[in-house]
Order: structure tokens, then C-alpha cells, then sequence
């Protein structure tokens, strides 16, 4: 085979590459550049080598919004899957009723993130608020400004809603990809509901499930708009996340150095948590089938 | 065990997808349904296994009417054309799973599912996943798993197209032997009529949701009720064209005519279709009273190491089944043999009328 050198082919990358620059690599090197420096003013600047990110690491504001932002994301993900694989099983499967239900489960995800904080917000005001005054009206002092309990259930309530429908739809799509076949199958097998569902829908999710869970993550991860809207990190800041510790470090105080070494760190722990929860899931789904292999 | 459909009509959204079939399998047959696409073959089958209900009609087992039985209560199994497996379960764990629900203790189980898996040829992959498989073996795990509960209908809907050519005629053999010693109901869906003709047992032809014509299927085959059951039954289908009978001739068109034969002569004169099999036509004469044709070719359509010659005259077009490769230019003139005394007559309405009477095949 005789192959034809070509250096075309670099014109065709090119426009990939200056968007990639221009929108993630540049960015994120000046951000690694302000890393390293302690910065005063335009003109005024000094080197400071790994300082800001070893005072990040033992910075204990950042290290209780860490803390905050791994016991959300988990909760979050711990409701949101189980739940949206629950939605995705009793939506209709044809007719108008599926492109109804199929509407009206997408609706939350059409709301831009700030106006979901807006709604949420005067949802749980309790003079005003529907869910505010309700649960007042039950007897129970519902306060997201002065209780962190209520805030973070709050919060949690209002992620549910928002991202639940998410899961769901891809649960709902990698359910239609099921061939009838296989229900047909079961029934001929006299399979249980449960059997059915834990030997031929939860394994035809598997992958949707793992997209999923990995989308959720790294968007849970970064929350920043919702609580800021309808909690403003507090009472206190019990619910603080991570972003807006962030914000208030950058943009608040301007520490410009500190904050650039934090989002690195940031960064490289969603990096690595995603890499490793992919890894694992696939790591496991070809254990199963080395394994069974291995003695054959 | 037998199983009897009694007039049953399936209706979905005002279309009518099988239309009054009347149909008795007895125990231990083999029963191909066949027909083309959307010809009613899988509903039929539903219908057979309880997976829905007729519109109209009865389905009885044993005599017993269990139309209204869901397939759960009912003893069958069924293989599809998709390679149905639990996809997270070995083969093993695959082939007992209909017999988990028996209780049967392990010994039995095990050795249950040893022996279908050593009939179908799977015993070495017990430990596999089925996406580890080639397709074949996928789809001997589904059958395997269909056969190893002793169901007493054992429904198979063109289990084999989506596998490739050799491994279907291999699989197909091994089918037809694995319900010889059975006592059960088998019933084969397909397409093609050559797999018919290979299973042997009794056929079924539908079309359009109608059952045709029922019988052992060598009989359906030489004594097709009409011109339907018999383009069904044929690939390519039957050529069919028009003549007339007069006192002692018969007439295609002012070109085409030759005497009465031995064969043809209890006909009556009158107007008929002459149907003749595309591989009854030769090149070459194979019998005197062979009618030498004159035609042109269309198109001449290899399939494998077979030709399918199309060609036409002024008034009808054929089709020839040549055996072996053969090449022709668009447009070339070619004399075709025309056996007289191999045609089928039917009447203007399609019934048949005569067939040609058998020949001992050398």
C-alpha cells in the first residue's frame, strides 16, 4: 500500500484547534499563570511558586465547601438515579400519552439555572411562597434563612427537580431501544416484574446509566447559580459549594493568585473523580466478561 | 397435545391482520408457516402462544378452549429472529432460567441443561456471556433455552435470517432432527420457500393475513390450491401466463401454440392460466414435446451458482432458474424450452384445475 503524504490535512484541524485554544487551553493557562503569582495591581506582581496552592489545601473555609460539595453531589445522585430510572418505567410508552409525559418531564430542564433558583425561591418564601406557607401551615417552622437544615433539604428538593428529569429521559430512551422480544421472552418465562427488570432493563441501561451519572456529577459539582439565588450560601455558609467559595475569592476579594490556584485544584478533582467512577464501571463490565472467559 | 385455531381473526386499529384462520396441529409435527413479510406469520404465532388475544375465534389446546389464557398459564417457548438472551447471565445461567421457576433440585436442572446444551452443540460455552458468542451460538442458547422446559408448542419465528448462509443450513438440518423424537408441537415461520421445502413436516401458506392452503408440505408444494399459494411457494414464483384451450391445441397467442398433450388433454376448451416453475424452463430441449421459444433477455440475475434468466417475448415474460453461472448480453436473442408437459392450469379465478402429473424423478 502505497500512502499519500499529505500536509492538507493540518489546514482542515486548524479551525478545531484555534477554537480550542482561544476557548479552553489559553484560558486555562492564564488561570495557571495567575496560579503561581501573587498579583497587586496591572504592573505589580511577584512569583510565588506552589504557595497559594498549599494555603488552599489547609484553607478551612474551602476545605468545609469541599466537604459540603461531595455530600451534595452524592445525595443528589443518590436520589436522582434511583428515582429517574423509577419515572422512565412508568412513562407511556406510546401514543400521545408518551409525547405528553415526554413534554412535561423535560419541562424543568428548559428553565434557565438562575430563573430555577427565582422560582424555587418564592416557592419556599413562606408568606407568599406555596411551599413556604404550606409547610408552615403544617406546623413545622420552615425557615431556609435561618435553619441549614432546611436550607440543604431545600436545595437537595430543588436539584431533584431540576436534574431528576435528565436521568429519566435517558433511562427512557435506552428502555425503548429494548427490543419487545425481549418482554415477550420473559413472559414466555413466566419472569417476574423484578426479574425483568433486574436481568434485561437494568443491564440495557447500563451504559446510559453510567453517562448519566457521569453528566450529573460534574454538573452537581459546579452548581453555582441555584443556591446563589435562593439561599446565598447561607445561613451562614452551610450551603456554600465549592463555586461560590470560589466566586466570592476571586471576584468579592480579588485574591486573584489564591483563587486561580483553587480552580486548578477544582478542576483536577472533577478530573479525577470522573476518570476514576469511568473507569471503574468499565473496568467492572469487562471483569465480567474476562472472568467468564479465563476458564473456557 | 394438539392445538387448534377455530375461525380466529385478529384485528388491530380496523386493519385485519389474520383474517378467520382455521388451523389443527397435531402433537409431533413439524409445522412451517409461510409467507412474506407482514403476511401474518409472527401474529399468528401471538396468537398460538397467548401473547395477545384473537379479535374472533377460539384457540383450543387438547380441546380445551384457552383464548382467554395468558401465555404465562400456557407451557410454550418461543425463538426469535433477534437473539433473545439475558444479557447479563452465562449461557448456562441462560438455559436453566425457564426451569428455575420449576423447581426442579439441582441434579435434575443441571442435568437438564447439560443435555440440551450438549444437543445444540454449546456444552464448551456454558460459562460465556451470550454478547461473547457468534450469532449462531447466541441463537442456539435461545433455542436451547427454548427446548430445555419441554414446552408443548415450541414456536420459532425465522430463527435463522439473521444468521449467514452455511450456518443456516447447518442449524436448520439439526433442528428438523432435534423434533423427530419429540412429542411436541413445532411451529417454523419463514420466508423462503426452499427452507419449507427443506424442513419438510407440513406447511402452512399465508398471505395477507389469510391462510391459503394447509398440508405435508411436498403436497402443497406440487398441488398448490391457486395461483397465490403457488407464486408463494416458488422462488422465483411461478411464471403464469394466459392461454387458451381449443379443441386440440393450446394457445398463448397467434405465435405461441402447440398440440394437446396426454398431460393436458382433460382440459376443457376455454380460457386458462398456464403457470410453469422457472426451473422447468431449459435451454436446451429435455423431451420432445419441449416448445421451442424464441425470446429476449431482460436481465440475466446471479444469485449464488444460480442464474435467474428474465426474459420476454412480444406477449409474456419468464422467468428461468438456470443451475451454474450464466452470462447474457441485455437484448440477446436465445431459444428457451417451454415443457408442455409440466404446466399448471388454472382457471381465470385461480384456482387450480390441473396440475402436471408426477414424474418419477431419476
Amino acid at each position: 500500500m502505497n500512502k499519500i503524504e499529505s500536509n492538507k490535512g493540518w489546514l482542515f484541524v486548524l479551525p478545531v484547534f484555534i477554537v480550542v485554544a482561544f476557548s479552553a487551553v489559553i484560558p486555562l493557562m492564564t488561570v495557571v499563570n495567575y496560579s503561581v503569582q501573587d498579583v497587586f495591581d496591572a504592573n505589580t506582581r511577584f512569583f510565588t511558586g506552589t504557595e497559594w496552592y498549599r494555603t488552599m489545601l489547609n484553607d478551612p473555609q474551602l476545605q468545609g465547601a469541599l466537604i459540603r460539595q461531595f455530600i451534595f453531589s452524592f445525595t443528589i445522585l443518590a436520589i436522582e438515579v434511583p428515582l429517574g430510572i423509577m419515572v422512565a418505567l412508568m412513562m407511556p410508552k406510546k401514543g400521545w400519552q408518551a409525547s405528553l409525559s415526554l413534554v412535561l418531564v423535560s419541562l424543568p430542564l428548559l428553565i434557565p439555572l438562575n430563573v430555577v433558583g427565582t422560582i424555587w425561591q418564592i416557592f419556599t418564601r413562606t408568606d407568599i411562597g406555596l411551599m413556604g406557607w404550606g409547610v408552615r401551615e403544617l406546623g413545622y417552622a420552615y425557615n431556609i434563612s435561618r435553619n441549614s437544615g432546611d436550607a440543604w433539604a431545600t436545595i437537595i428538593l430543588m436539584d431533584v427537580w431540576h436534574w431528576t428529569p435528565l436521568i429519566a429521559l435517558l433511562c427512557y430512551s435506552g428502555l425503548r431501544a429494548i427490543p419487545e422480544a425481549y418482554y415477550q421472552a420473559a413472559r414466555i418465562d413466566r419472569a417476574s416484574r423484578w426479574a425483568v427488570f433486574r436481568y434485561i432493563q437494568l443491564p440495557k441501561l447500563t451504559n446510559v446509566l453510567v453517562i448519566g451519572v457521569l453528566i450529573r456529577f460534574m454538573d452537581s459539582f459546579m452548581i453555582y447559580a441555584e443556591p446563589f439565588v435562593l439561599t446565598g450560601g447561607g445561613p451562614g455558609s452551610s450551603t456554600t459549594f465549592l463555586s461560590q467559595a470560589l466566586t466570592a475569592m476571586a471576584i468579592g476579594q480579588f485574591d486573584l493568585g489564591p483563587a486561580a490556584a483553587f480552580s486548578i485544584i477544582y478542576f483536577l478533582i472533577i478530573l479525577a473523580v470522573s476518570f476514576v467512577f469511568y473507569t471503574t464501571i468499565m473496568h467492572m463490565q469487562k471483569d465480567k466478561t474476562t472472568q467468564k472467559t479465563g476458564d473456557s | 397435545m394438539s392445538l387448534t385455531l377455530q375461525n380466529v381473526s385478529r384485528v388491530v386499529d380496523g386493519e385485519t391482520w389474520i383474517s378467520d384462520v382455521d388451523l389443527t396441529l397435531e402433537p409431533g409435527s413439524f409445522n412451517v408457516l409461510l409467507g412474506r413479510t407482514l403476511s401474518g406469520k409472527t401474529t399468528l404465532m401471538r396468537l398460538m402462544a397467548g401473547l395477545d388475544r384473537p379479535t374472533k375465534g377460539k384457540v383450543l389446546m387438547n380441546g380445551v378452549d384457552v383464548t382467554g389464557v395468558s401465555v404465562r398459564e400456557r407451557n410454550i417457548s418461543m425463538v426469535y429472529q433477534q437473539f433473545i438472551n439475558y444479557p447479563n447471565l452465562t449461557v448456562y445461567e441462560n438455559i436453566a432460567s425457564p426451569l428455575r421457576l420449576a423447581k426442579l433440585d439441582k441434579g435434575t436442572l443441571d442435568r437438564r441443561v447439560r443435555e440440551t446444551a450438549e444437543m445444540l452443540g454449546i456444552e464448551s460455552m456454558l460459562d460465556r456471556l451470550p454478547l461473547e458468542l457468534s450469532g449462531g451460538q447466541q441463537q442456539r442458547t435461545a433455542m436451547a433455552r427454548a427446548l430445555v422446559k419441554d414446552a408443548q408448542v415450541v414456536l420459532f419465528d425465522e430463527p435463522l435470517v439473521n444468521l449467514d448462509y452455511k450456518l443456516r443450513e447447518g442449524l436448520r438440518d439439526e433442528l428438523r432432527n432435534l423434533f423427530k423424537a419429540r412429542n411436541c408441537i413445532a411451529v417454523y415461520a419463514t420466508t423462503e420457500p426452499n427452507e419449507a421445502l427443506a424442513l419438510g413436516g407440513n406447511t402452512a401458506v399465508l398471505h395477507e393475513g389469510r391462510l391459503l392452503q394447509m398440508g405435508p408440505t411436498a403436497q402443497v408444494y406440487h398441488k398448490p390450491r391457486d395461483i397465490i399459494t403457488a407464486e408463494m411457494f416458488s422462488e422465483p414464483p411461478i411464471n403464469v401466463v394466459p392461454g387458451e384451450v381449443t379443441e386440440n391445441e393450446v394457445t398463448f397467442d397467434q405465435d405461441v401454440h402447440f398440440q394437446l398433450n396426454n398431460d393436458l388433454k382433460m382440459l376443457k376448451p376455454g380460457h386458462y392460466q398456464f403457470g410453469v416453475r422457472a426451473s422447468h424452463i431449459g435451454l436446451v430441449p429435455h423431451s420432445d414435446d419441449d416448445l421451442e421459444l424464441p425470446v429476449k433477455v431482460d436481465l440475466a440475475e446471479l444469485s449464488g451458482s444460480e442464474t435467474f434468466l428474465h426474459v420476454r417475448n412480444p406477449h409474456f415474460e419468464l422467468v428461468l432458474h438456470l443451475s451454474g453461472v450464466h452470462e447474457y448480453e441485455v437484448d440477446q436473442e436465445i431459444k428457451i424450452y417451454f415443457p408442455t408437459h409440466k404446466l399448471y392450469a388454472f382457471d381465470t379465478q385461480g384456482s387450480l384445475v390441473h396440475s402436471p402429473a408426477r414424474l418419477v424423478e431419476a
